[in-house]
């Protein structure tokens, strides 16, 4: 990429989308009978109304945006929200029924890894093949092979046929060509949750290399590096955009709340213990969550009926955050709490002053086990979501108070 | 930069749309090549036959008339030449001409995967499917020569412009397919009526016995456009004056405007068709 490229271009647009959308059927006879009357009307050049037809419903509907070089617009929906009908719309596989979209330079498309490998073939020969389909010449990819096989880190395997890879080495394989490209814009689907780890972390970095001097179009289920690199968002749901701007971080919210469930869940119960009520004392509700602030104090209240119990159990509580991650257990009771069973019935609070959780939704599980055997009692995920209220959006589960001193 | 504009066309001018069509035929040449490359390579490289497989077909079609015919179980009009060389030059131009029907279809078909996924030049599948034709081709000339010296027949000067009339098969061929392609993807139905109607067609066409010399027959198969193809392929293989040259002459000029009209329809219609595929 030329330096006077970045330099003259930083407000250029290059990917413009106005009142986009398009119509799917659900039906597969249909669709193809439809498909049959397109290609009629497409070849007499004659355009009807895009107005639905039976069994057809918008897989995206009126979607408007605009993205500058260096600028990442984060696509995040749940499935079937019409993600990847929009990026197929973006490159250009397939036309829009309204809306128009403009794209200026070059695109590249990290959706596919491995495009036109052929399984028996080798690694080497299928390098040919797969950057042959991205658009490069045969004197570009002579010069570029050793690097690709380098990145690749398949030295050993170049000479092997393909269908003998694991599926992570093929991805390795189809990514080291794919960042070969130069592209003014890139288009990134779900394409690099396989792989090992140390393979994502690189193929992140070369993202980061090329992003400053692109325009990126991600798509992704994982908030982490959505956050981590988009600047923009849209929200999708039903084919519509639901929120869209550049607050990432509230996106992201409304992204996790779709998912609250307030589905309580037993996972395990013997029978001797029952979970009558709990209860998040101090907190405002709002859109039907509860709601902290960072640093309020965390009152639990809990109240179970047991049955021939004598002695209290351990109860133990953890927070998970919304990607399902345990980020906190919360002190088990001791002996010394002294917990008493009162008319087969346990009640209690638990108290965690200053939380420091991160701004984000939260589950709490519990579980319950005998004090003497250690033998699971009770166990339930999802009694209570709870969002903690911040202002910055980080990534690490706790934002911990501290002071900055000059010495 | 290059600017992309995709909305639904509201007018369409076979002219812009032919020079792109071109345009990416020629920027993606090298493309087409690795293909053709790649599934030659395959092809062979996972069979112990490889290359008989070519002409396995065309072979023991011939065969079988040419057994039919030697013990008498039918009766043929004289050919004029040794029959085995007849029919084998006529099943193998045939051959030709129903693989260059099939390409366009195939082709397209087997990249279904790709197409749904990445944006590139989509004629250059159908170029790769030419290339293979030729190497098909080219194989089964090589067989055809040495069968021509086995049975006597010599060698003539004109067979040096027989790849001129093997050219005017896969023109021929793969304008037919290309036409059908568009339909042929979205069903099945289509590469089966295809190869359901070839093996009638076959019968009207002299491939494995002359045009009689009178009746209705006589009619269809003077009349078929792949009779001039396989008569004068098989002239200058076997030396005489093609008496079809006109004719063929006229096919294949016909053919090449409706190939290019076939290139722009097969450009509108990927994007309705991988919409369909993938939807």
């Amino acid at each position: 990429m030329s330096n006077d490229h970045q330099t003259n271009n930083n407000s250029e647009i290059l990917v413009k989308v106005e009142g986009l959308s398009k119509k799917f059927c659900k039906d597969l006879k249909t669709s193809l009978w439809y498909g049959v009357k397109d290609l009629i009307n497409g070849i007499r050049g004659n355009t009807n109304e895009s107005l639905l037809r039976p069994k057809e419903f918008w897989a995206i509907k009126d979607i408007n945006f605009e993205l500058k070089r260096g600028e990442c617009l984060g696509l995040i929906g749940h499935n079937g929200a019409g993600k990847s009908t929009l990026l197929k719309i973006l490159n250009g596989l397939i036309n829009p029924d309204e809306g128009k979209v403009t794209i200026k330079g070059r695109v590249g498309a990290l959706i596919e890894l491995g495009a036109g490998f052929n399984p028996i073939l080798t690694g080497r020969e299928n390098i040919y093949n797969n950057g042959a389909i991205l658009g490069f010449t045969r004197k570009e990819i002579d010069s570029k092979l050793e690097v690709i096989i380098a990145f690749s880190e398949l030295e050993e395997f170049i000479d092997m046929p393909v269908q003998n890879y694991s599926s992570g080495m093929k991805v390795r394989l189809g990514f080291a060509v794919a960042a070969q490209m130069e592209p003014d814009i890139l288009i990134i689907d779900e394409v690099l949750a396989v792989g090992d780890l140390g393979f994502i972390l690189k193929c992140f970095k070369t993202i980061d290399t090329i992003l400053p001097h692109t325009a990126v179009i991600f798509v992704s289920h994982s908030m982490p590096m959505v956050s981590r690199i988009c600047t923009q968002i849209i929200l999708m749901e039903r084919g519509c955009a639901q929120f869209q701007g550049d607050d990432v971080g509230k996106a992201i919210d409304l992204y996790y709340t779709r998912f609250a469930s307030n589905q309580i869940n037993t996972v395990f119960n013997d029978g001797s213990i029952k979970l009558d009520k709990v209860e998040m004392l101090g907190a405002s509700t709002h859109n039907d969550i509860l709601q902290l602030h960072w640093k309020d104090d965390l009152r639990l209240f809990f109240r179970f009926s047991t049955i021939n119990m004598e002695e209290a159990p351990i109860f133990m509580v953890t927070i998970f955050d919304k990607e399902q991650r345990p980020v906190a257990l919360l002190e088990p009771n001791v002996l010394e709490s002294n917990l008493i069973i009162k008319e087969n019935s346990i009640q209690f609070t638990i108290e965690h002053d200053n939380l420091l959780l991160s701004k984000g939704i939260y589950a709490i599980n519990i579980s319950v086990n005998s004090a003497k055997t250690k033998e699971p009692l009770l166990r339930i995920n999802d009694i209570l979501n709870f969002q903690v209220i911040h202002e910055t959006e980080i990534w690490p589960p706790f934002l911990l108070d501290s002071k900055f001193i000059n010495q | 930069m290059e600017t992309h504009i995709y909305k639904k066309e509201r007018t369409i001018k076979i002219g812009t749309l032919l020079k792109a069509s071109l345009r990416d035929i020629y920027k993606s040449r090298f493309l087409s090549r690795q293909l053709a490359e790649r599934d030659i390579k395959a092809q062979y490289r996972q069979s112990y036959l490889g290359i008989l497989w070519a002409f396995i077909m065309p072979l023991t079609t011939a065969l079988v008339w040419i057994i039919l015919n030697s013990s008498g179980t039918i009766k043929l009009s004289d050919t004029g030449i040794p029959y085995p060389v007849y029919a084998f030059s006529g099943t193998l131009i045939w051959s030709i001409i129903v693989a260059s029907i099939n390409s366009p279809i195939q082709n397209t078909m087997a990249s279904k995967g790709i197409l749904t996924k990445i944006n590139f030049p989509k004629e250059a599948l159908i170029i790769s499917g030419i290339y293979k034709l030729l190497f098909d081709s080219f194989i089964k000339v090589i067989l055809l020569v040495i069968l021509i010296f086995a049975f006597g027949v010599g060698f003539h000067w004109s067979l040096l412009l027989l790849p001129m009339a093997l050219l005017g098969a896969i023109i021929f061929g793969t304008t037919i397919g290309l036409f059908l392609t568009p339909l042929g993807l979205l069903y099945k139905d289509i590469s089966k009526l295809i190869t359901f109607g070839m093996q009638f067609l076959m019968y009207a066409t002299p491939v494995v016995y002359a045009i009689p010399p009178s009746g209705i027959m006589k009619t269809i198969m003077v009349w078929n456009p792949i009779t001039p193809i396989v008569l004068t392929a098989r002239d200058l293989i076997v030396g005489f004056s093609p008496q079809y040259l006109w004719y063929f002459i006229i096919v294949v000029a016909v053919c090449i405007p409706l190939l290019f009209l076939a290139l722009v329809i097969y450009r509108i219609s990927i994007p309705i068709i991988v919409e369909r595929l993938s939807a």
